[in-house]
Formats: structure tokens, sequence, C-alpha cells
């Protein structure tokens, strides 16, 4: 069995060891995690042909240093519009690279995005949780965060000899601005202003920006006598408006229930789009019936099918 | 006349639905949330993926590329008319936590807010009966229902960071006994050497919403001994 280990140098914040997600568990209180951006963490498995699901690391804007100091093991960085420099140069993200004993591989902010992935074509050891090793920041739980000092094993490591060096960049993966919800489940809490707002007025996001979820700077959406509403089940997308007005998007780390009012959800085939704005950018929302949300979910399934093996 | 507003039926981005029985915790909601709960463990609905049960409502997540909200509704509604055969009770725990000061790091706080002695607040949190309404916040965390009276209090101005896992937490008419260390905004009575997360593969959380819990008192050795036997 070939083996390989990288050494990280250095790791920004939010840099996790992440699976496909621990899913099947809210009602323990347990949110699915995995990838903020699920269709970049495919391609580069799928690059790779790794099973779909295969243990990486998800990589912020804070960017990734690691060194191979023993083995070899090729890796698809794939994911927003990265800086990847190698032995064999500098380049973007969605590429594939083999890293040798001795040799350095930076992965750090580019033009766009933010969130790249870094998948082994081999099995990252890790310890699971409920049968995934995804991180679950705010816990800790699952394969952790990365930080400089730490060791990376990879079992299995293989080196692939034919492989494409650049991974084609789908149009889904790039940032999304225009994001389409569906209305409530709790809308009926604000006033038709506040609904015209939200759709209406471009939002921005923050720098108040994690795996749990993402703040967002535009006009008040001020709830109507919801201010303790009874904790309810919480899904990925949800726009929760606290009782200062302002909107936050909940992400990959979730809290499973709460007590705030959800103005809208962001439909899933939008979300890993969603997730590649960075802070400041601008982000606006278009309200969709369930069944359209449900024919985009449709389409984004056929799309993602090859990938998802 | 029949409240004919509930149940109601909230569709959730294009892979949800919430089913709502109430609008208020601790009215007749939590029933009809057991109860559609148990029918759809029995009986799942074509493209379920998961329930979520909730204080008042209960979340159906669903695959949009196998069902639809309408589909689901349907589903649901036939379900809540022939629910499955009568309700098997929740089981009951016993729940051991040590209140000794070392973990009860907010024990003077609550005597002062609540005006009693330190031994009658533990006798307080000892007498309720206690149920799991939902998991949140974190893993694990199940929110029990059943603080007595006399000791429900606002939840602290703002969170307190490094709550140890164990650590029995109570706010308003709930209790949580904590998982992992996390931050929290409730008042800490104690610490259970309970494993609410056993490890075990088949059976990973130690309730399930509907069960009840009674909380039993263990000193400093036996809070060790059970620690040791769990670990």
């Amino acid at each position: 069995m070939s083996r390989a280990v990288l050494h990280v140098a250095q790791a920004g914040p939010h840099v996790s060891i992440q699976d496909g997600g621990r899913l099947g568990w809210l009602r323990y209180g347990v949110t699915e995690s995995g990838p903020m951006d699920r269709i970049a963490f495919a391609r580069a498995n799928a690059a790779l042909g790794n099973p779909a699901g295969a243990a990486g690391i998800e990589v912020s804007l804070g960017g990734l240093t690691v060194d191979c100091a023993e083995g070899a093991v090729t890796l698809a960085v794939a994911g927003g519009g990265f800086v990847v420099e190698s032995a064999a140069g500098t380049g973007g993200s969605w590429t594939v690279v083999t890293l040798r004993r001795g040799e350095r591989l930076v992965i750090r902010r580019g033009p766009w995005g933010a969130w790249t992935y870094l998948q082994p074509a081999g099995r990252l050891l890790a310890r699971p949780w409920l049968g995934s090793v995804a991180t679950h920041a705010p816990s800790g739980i699952g394969g952790g965060m990365l930080a400089a000092g730490q060791e990376i094993v990879i079992e299995d490591a293989r080196v692939l000899q034919k492989v494409e060096c650049a991974l084609p960049c789908p149009v889904t993966a790039r940032p999304r601005h225009e994001v389409a919800v569906v209305l409530g489940p709790q809308d009926r809490f604000f006033a038709g202003e506040a609904i015209a707002a939200l759709t209406g007025a471009p939002y921005r996001l923050t720098d108040a920006y994690d795996r749990m979820g993402v703040r967002l700077r535009g006009p008040q959406l001020v709830p109507e006598g919801a201010l303790s509403i009874p904790s309810e089940p919480i899904l990925r997308g949800s726009i929760q408006v606290a009782g200062d007005g302002v909107p936050a998007v909940l992400l990959a780390d979730h809290q499973t229930t709460g007590g705030y009012p959800k103005i809208a959800t962001i439909v899933s085939a939008h979300l890993d789009g969603f997730v590649q704005l960075r802070p400041h950018e601008i982000v606006r929302f278009r309200a969709v019936t369930p069944a359209e949300a449900v024919g985009l979910a449709r389409l984004r399934a056929r799309q993602r099918q090859p990938f998802d093996r | 006349m029949p409240d004919t507003t509930f149940p109601r039926f909230v569709p959730v981005a294009d892979c949800g639905l919430l089913v709502e029985f109430g609008d208020t915790v601790g009215g007749p909601a939590h029933a009809g949330v057991l109860a559609l709960d148990r029918a759809l463990a029995a009986r799942p609905v074509p493209g379920q993926r998961e329930t979520v049960p909730a204080y008042v409502n209960l979340m159906v997540v669903f695959d949009p590329a196998e069902t639809d909200h309408a589909a689901v509704t349907r589903a649901v509604r036939e379900r809540l008319a022939h629910p499955p055969e009568a309700r098997s009770a929740g089981r009951l725990h016993e729940v051991p936590v040590c209140y000794e000061a070392e973990f009860a790091r907010d024990m003077a706080a609550v005597t002062d807010q609540t005006g009693l002695s330190a031994e009658a607040v533990i006798a307080a949190h000892l007498a309720g009966d206690y149920e799991v309404h939902l998991y949140g916040f974190a893993p694990g965390y199940a929110y029990m229902a059943g603080v007595p009276d006399p000791i429900r209090l606002p939840r602290k101005p703002a969170p307190v960071r490094g709550i140890p896992a164990g650590s029995v937490i109570i706010a308003g008419p709930q209790c949580i006994v904590t998982t992992v260390t996390m931050p929290a905004g409730w008042w800490v009575l104690g610490r259970s050497p309970a494993r609410i997360l056993t490890g075990d593969p088949d059976r990973p959380f130690l309730f399930d919403v509907g069960d009840k819990v009674r909380f039993t008192r263990v000193d400093r050795a036996e809070f060790d001994r059970l620690s040791r036997g769990a670990a």
C-alpha cells in the first residue's frame, strides 16, 4: 500500500476536512456539514476517479500550504478562482497536480470565489463520527479544522499518469449574484414592504461569514411580533432574521433548529453558486414558487449526475 | 368549533415540507408532532429523506428528484388520517447529576435570582418530570421541557464561552445536558456523567424525541466512578 504524508505549513481560518456530509441526523441536532460548494467538491473527486463523497480538504480564502513529507500523490483542486503553486508552476484552481516528497503546494486566494477543494487520489485518514469525517466547525466534531504543524496521511495514494491537468469549470460553479428563493416558512411574520425589500433591493455579504452562515447588509427586515416563535427545524439556505432586522443565510454547519423567523429559503440548486460570493459582493433574491424550485433541483440533479457516481 | 387552521403545510425551498400543529409551546401541538413522527417512521412517504420533530411542527425533508411538496402533502394527510396503533410511551431515562460546586458555576447566580438556597434549587431541579421535545443548537443537545416554576430563569444576556461537555444547564422551562464544549447562555447547575452521544453505532444518541427523563443526584465519588465506567 502506498502512502503519502502531507505536512501543513500554513492553513487559514475555516480550512477543514470534509466529505460528502453527515446526512440523516437532523432530528438529533446533527447538521449535514460537508462541502460548502458541493458541485466543485464533486468535480474534484470525479476528476480523480474517486468515489462520490470521498474526503478531502475545504480551503477558504485564508489559503493552505502543504509540503509532501513522504510518498507521492495526485491531487485535484476545484472550486472558485484560486491560485495554485506547485513544482509544475503557478496556475489556477480547476487543475490536477502531482506532489512528490519534498515538494510544496500552495493554494491562495485568486481573482474570484470563496472556497476551493483539495482532493487526494487516495483515502485521506480522519476520524469519522456517525460514518462521516465531515467537520462540524462549531463543535470540532469530525475530521477537524486544519492548522500549521498538522500531518495529513493519505492511504492508497495514487499517482495518476493519464489525467487531464486542466478541469473544465462549469458555469454552475461560478459565483451567483441572482439567487432564487422560496418565501417562508415564516414570511407571514413580515409586512409586504419587507418581502418587497428582500426580493427587490440588493444585499451584500459581510465579513461575518463562516461555515455556519453569512450575515447580509441591506434594507432591514423587521418582523412583526415574531420575536419568540417556538424553535423549529431549519434547512440549509434558510434566510433567518434576528431581532435587529438583519438577515443571515444559514449554510453547511447551520443549527438544526432555531427560534428566529425565516423569511425565505434559498433553493438548493443555487446554494453552491451563492457560497462562492465573497464578502461585500452583491446578491439579489428572486422569489420562485415551490414548484419552480423543484424544477430547478431536478435540472441541477441531471447536470450533476455524471459526477455523482 | 374545531380549529381548522392546523395542521398547516408550509413548503420550504425545494426539499422540505413543514407540517405545523400549532403556534405555542406547551399546548396540544407537540402530541400532533409526535404522532406524525411515529406515523412517518412506520410508513415513510416516497422520497422521504428524514423528519425533524420540534415543539409545534415537524419538517419532512424529501428528495426533489423523486417527489414534490404537493405529493408529500397528500401523503402526510393520508398518514394523519390513518395513524399507527396506540403510541408507545417514550422510554424513561434516569440521568445522574453531580451538583457539587466545581461543576455548578452558576449556582450562586441562580440562588440570588430565585431567593432559594442551593439545596432548594437542587431539590427543585430533581423534582421535575422532563420530556425530550426536540434536539437543536449542537449535536446531541436534547431540549427537555419540565424545569419547575421556582427555578425558571430567562437566559443570560450573552452566551459564555467554553461550557464543558456534560454540563446540566437550564433556561425557562428547558434543561439540556450538553455534549460538546460550546458557548451557552443558560445557567449551569451541575454536570452529568451520562453519555448522550453513546458511541454505539446502532444507537448513537441516548434519547429519542418523546422520551422522559428524571435526574438523580450523585456525589463526586459516584460521578467519577460513573465517568470511568462510561469511558
